[in-house]
């Protein structure tokens, strides 16, 4: 049994099993739960947090696992439900088309972007990521064709089997695109690949003396990032069904990596609880007061100043405290 | 008649260019001492240009409004430092993010708290409201002028400021090396606290002029900051000379893009193409030419850290 401080500095990551399970079961029964509670609202702000969890853990990868701070993920969030959007709007509705399509065209999105963005480090890194985004979400304004900065409503979800999901449905194949990339990254992580990537990010100079390729493999997690946020961006297309250029904005990037620093960054689970914990609490204080962002920003500042190391460093906070 | 709008284009990039200038310069210093994100350096240009709007109103003079939102703003400032930032300079870059991006958005809540949700509106002195004819035929906004003179001053004040006094040799040791600095007996904590109060008087100068062109409202320090980032990080991060570059750079090749690309564009492949592309092509102008410096120069033009 490792404990979680040691999991933190150790490169292996396991899927914490008896933690896990227990939550995937309830969320799996999640629907009919809230249906017979008469509460079927909470199905799609359970949709809206997986979405945004698989987008917020595709940042983790690079951010919290290659420590390669990317201010400029929306951008492909965006890419992927602008393709969305874009082949439905030309006739094709079929997921198996157009799922893969927009996780393509996020993935090489990235790959260019990475080549250029990587060979500079630190803030200008994080510049440059964020000028690229910006670039994209320009474009976005200027397709005149699709919508511009009014955005590109979508006539239906995409089909599976010529049947467009339901509101449960689309609960489910967000539930499952997130649970699949969460196992694929953690296999990612623990695989040699994933190990090389860990090690860039606490020692780059002594992972290229040992002769492992840096560009590569840190290109290969951009790019891995890109298409599962592209993927993050077809199902947020396909529930809000509209497309619009504020998903691609500084500000949905700047959530992006808040979620993940809140929940914590380099930790397994940490987008996914940072997502849960930024998208609860947007909810909970957007029903009190209309001044929500007032207690957000007071929360994020207390999270920053009392748990540097987000959410799931907690416990060990709290263990240290009590020692 | 193109040449005046050519000096019409260069003046507008001028102007465009200066204020940036003004942002940049506080940030990259920030930036450059202390190695600290600041995302929400926009929110002092916000609040600066609420604040001289609500003294403007109040005593009836823009001048008076703006003395006391400057000095307002830097207060504001020196709060903002020794209350949060203070604890954020060892964090590393993604907490800094985190953090200034929760005041960034207390700023904003805070601000429609206190104004509203609608724009204010912030009306340059009478006196300079119409155009002055520069050039037989030519005429430009007076007010637009006044922007550029007050660029210009305090571009060449704080260029003084950083490389002809003792306070401003402090900065540029602290931009450069910042323990070397600590290890000569510079005061880093006391220095930074002057430069953010500078910076954000800074803020509050360029608020108070572009407020007039452009609203007063919520969020209007974010797609500036975003401008800002892209002209320290063009410049340099830390060198005041890359900021000055980078700001007239990004200044003009905004400016100049605008309009001098539809026409481009017409010549080329026609109206109608030039009419949906050229604008996209425009916006992202500037953000092409980051991309493009920092393929070439990874660290900026002017790279402060030797």
């Amino acid at each position: 049994m490792v404990d979680s401080d040691n999991a933190r500095t150790s490169l292996h990551h396991t899927l914490h099993l008896r933690a896990a399970l227990p939550v995937f079961l309830v969320l799996l029964a999640l629907p009919h739960i809230t249906a017979a509670l008469h509460a079927e609202f909470y199905v799609t702000l359970a949709t809206r947090i997986a979405i945004f969890a698989l987008a917020a853990s595709s940042l983790n990868l690079i951010l919290g696992f290659g420590g390669l701070v990317s201010f400029g993920h929306a951008a492909f969030v965006g890419a992927g439900a602008y393709t969305v959007g874009i082949l439905m709007q030309h006739g094709t509705v079929p997921a198996a088309i157009a799922w893969p399509a927009a996780m393509l065209v996020s993935a090489g999105l990235a790959c260019l972007i990475g080549f250029i963005s990587l060979r500079t480090q630190g803030v200008y890194f994080i510049m440059i990521t964020l000028a690229f985004a910006q670039m994209l979400y320009y474009l976005a304004v200027s397709l005149k064709t699709y919508g511009g900065d009014d955005g590109l409503p979508l006539a239906g979800r995409n089909t599976w089997a010529g049947i467009a999901p339901d509101d449960t449905a689309l609960y489910y194949l967000a539930l499952g695109a997130l649970t699949l990339s969460l196992l694929f990254t953690q296999r990612l992580l623990n695989a040699r690949f994933g190990q090389v990537l860990q090690g860039l990010r606490e020692n780059p100079v002594r992972i290229q003396a040992l002769g492992f390729p840096v560009l590569r493999t840190q290109l290969t997690a951009f790019t891995l990032a890109g298409a599962m946020a592209g993927l993050a961006g077809t199902l947020l297309a396909n529930q809000g069904g509209f497309v619009s250029p504020s998903m691609m904005q500084w500000s949905q990037s700047g959530m992006l990596m808040v979620m993940v620093i809140l929940g914590g960054v380099g930790h397994l689970y940490g987008g996914v609880l940072g997502a849960a914990a930024f998208l609860l609490l947007e909810e909970v204080l957007g029903h009190t007061t209309e001044h929500w962002q007032l207690g957000l920003g007071a929360m994020l500042l207390a999270v920053v100043l009392l748990a540097p190391r987000g959410l799931a460093s907690l416990r060990s906070v709290w263990t240290r405290s009590q020692a | 008649m193109s040449g005046i709008l050519l000096l019409e284009q260069a003046l507008n990039g001028l102007q465009l260019g200066l204020m940036l200038f003004l942002l940049a310069a506080g940030l990259t210093l920030v930036f450059g001492i202390m190695d600290m994100v600041n995302l929400a350096h926009g929110s002092l240009y916000m609040v600066g240009a609420y604040l001289i709007a609500t003294a403007t109103q109040a005593s009836g003079s823009f001048w008076w409004g703006l003395a006391a939102g400057v000095a307002g703003t830097a207060l504001f400032g020196v709060l903002l430092e020794v209350s949060v930032l203070r604890r954020l300079y060892r964090r590393d870059h993604v907490t800094q993010v985190l953090g200034t991006f929760a005041i960034l958005l207390m700023c904003n809540e805070a601000v429609r708290m206190i104004w509203g949700s609608q724009p204010l509106s912030l009306n340059p002195p009478a006196a300079l409201s119409g155009p002055v004819e520069l050039l037989p035929g030519f005429f430009y906004p007076a007010f637009r002028l006044l922007i550029i003179v007050v660029g210009l001053t305090t571009a060449v004040l704080l260029y003084l400021l950083v490389t002809r006094t003792r306070l401003g040799m402090q900065v540029r040791a602290g931009a450069s090396n910042r323990d070397m600095a600590l290890a000569m007996g510079t005061n880093v904590q006391r220095l930074f606290t002057a430069v953010f109060g500078l910076g954000a008087a800074l803020c509050a100068l360029a608020g108070g002029m572009l407020g007039p062109l452009l609203a007063v409202q919520v969020g209007m320090g974010e797609s500036i900051l975003i401008l800002a980032f892209v002209v320290i990080v063009i410049g340099g991060i830390g060198s005041i000379r890359g900021a000055l570059v980078g700001a007239l750079l990004v200044g003009m090749v905004d400016s100049g893009g605008r309009t001098l690309l539809p026409m481009v564009f017409e010549s080329l492949f026609g109206a109608a193409l030039a009419a949906d592309a050229a604008p996209a092509v425009a916006s992202i102008l500037i953000y092409v030419l980051m991309a493009a410096v920092l393929f070439f120069k990874p660290r900026g033009l002017f790279p402060a850290h030797g």
